[in-house]
């Protein structure tokens, strides 16, 4: 590599950006991969205690993990059914 | 005690079979009792890399299906002391290996070895989670290139969620990062992730780097585990990465490139 060379490649660095986007599709996938692991599970435990006082159904709960920054959000929606209010 | 050490990655072609016969062979040489095992059914590739392919008479399958026992199995390496190979099998299907006969086959090497080398197939299906199901260390095995990379990320995250340590919660395995295939000229001309930045984005310990040479092609074909040639390149750097692995002091070798600053400023 001559002098030139040097510099120019140094312009052009391609293992910068692999590293930049390794380092992006990596922080993605694993915090995906970690919910993906307990999500289910929560939520069947999740829809079994619930279903100790209130009778809903599998659709009406709703888990779901939202990263915000540097903190995540576990958002919980359940659905009560209609009778159930009223009474 | 006995130790079971799963060599992965994911990603196919980036040199497990090379490391686990480099790795067994080196861990021999120093005396301890080893055995390397292939999980790569159907793709049997570990014995003709240890140059042992003609002695296969029965294979990790048989033993699992108690067609044969592991004394018959087990083949005896001709040039060191206490290094064994346990063969894939060649014709059955990828099922065969039964977590429960993997279980019991490495129970029983257990009683006999001080280290147990688990050389994975690439992919994550079955054989690749056999492999690493009962490891109590792991060595990633990873190229300076992208696909490699989040393979070997991927695989990570396996070892953490889908292997016994795991699931009984008991102490995670250990891991090391093994950099194969590494040109530091390449780093330095800035178009190959350097060692430190493969290092970075999957942050486990870094076991060693193994320089690309065309030593490992040469050895291949003679049947000769990498570390047995001694005085080269890649034989070196496989040894050193023994001695790491063995807790003695051994500064990384072989990763920055040999010419000094001056010669890369003026031209070849
Ligand atoms: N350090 C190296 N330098 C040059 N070639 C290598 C090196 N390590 C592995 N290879 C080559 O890469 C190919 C794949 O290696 P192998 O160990 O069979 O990978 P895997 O088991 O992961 O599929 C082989 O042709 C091997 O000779
Ligand atoms: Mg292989």
């Amino acid at each position: 590599m001559s002098f030139f060379d040097y510099f120019r490649s140094s312009q052009q660095n391609t293992a910068a950006i692999a590293k930049e986007r390794l380092q992006i599709i990596v922080a993605h996938e694993r915090g995906r991969e970690a919910h993906l692991d307990y999500l289910p599970v929560l939520q069947r435990e999740l829809l079994e205690v619930i279903r100790k006082y209130v009778a809903i159904d599998d659709e009406q709960i709703k888990i779901n993990v939202d990263k915000d920054g540097d903190y995540e959000v576990l958002e919980l929606n359940i659905t009560l059914p209609e009778a159930e209010k009223a009474r | 005690m006995s130790k079971i050490i799963a060599v992965t990655s994911g990603k196919g072609g980036v040199g497990k079979t090379t490391t686990s016969a480099a790795f067994a062979t080196g861990l021999a040489l120093r005396g301890y009792k080893t055995v390397v095992i292939d999980f790569d059914v159907g793709l049997r590739n570990l014995d003709l890399i240890m140059g042992c392919e003609r002695r296969v008479v029965y294979d990790f399958v048989n033993v699992i299906n108690g067609e044969g026992n592991l004394n018959q199995a087990l083949i005896k390496d001709k040039r060191v002391e206490s290094l064994y190979i346990l063969p894939a099998s060649q014709t059955r299907d990828k099922d065969a290996l039964s977590q429960e006969g993997v279980e019991q086959v490495l129970a029983e090497l257990r009683d006999r070895f001080d280290y147990i080398i688990c050389d994975s197939p690439a992919g994550i299906e079955h054989g690749a989670i056999m492999a690493m199901y009962y490891a109590d260390e792991a060595i990633i095995v990873t190229n300076p290139e992208v696909s490699s990379v989040r393979d070997s990320d991927r695989v990570i995250g396996l070892l953490s969620s889908k292997t016994a340590r795991a699931i009984e919660g008991k102490a995670p395995i250990k891991e090391h990062l093994l950099i194969t295939r590494y040109l530091p000229k390449r780093v330095n001309q800035g178009d190959m992730l350097s060692a430190a930045d493969v290092q970075d984005i999957l942050a486990i310990p870094l076991l060693g780097v193994i320089p690309e040479s065309s030593v490992v092609l040469q050895s291949s074909n003679a049947g000769t585990p990498v570390s047995l040639e001694s005085n080269t390149d890649a034989g070196q750097a496989y040894l050193d990465i023994v001695s790491r692995f063995l807790g003695e002091d051994c500064p990384m070798r072989f990763v920055n490139d040999k010419k000094g600053l001056l010669s890369r400023l003026f031209g070849n």
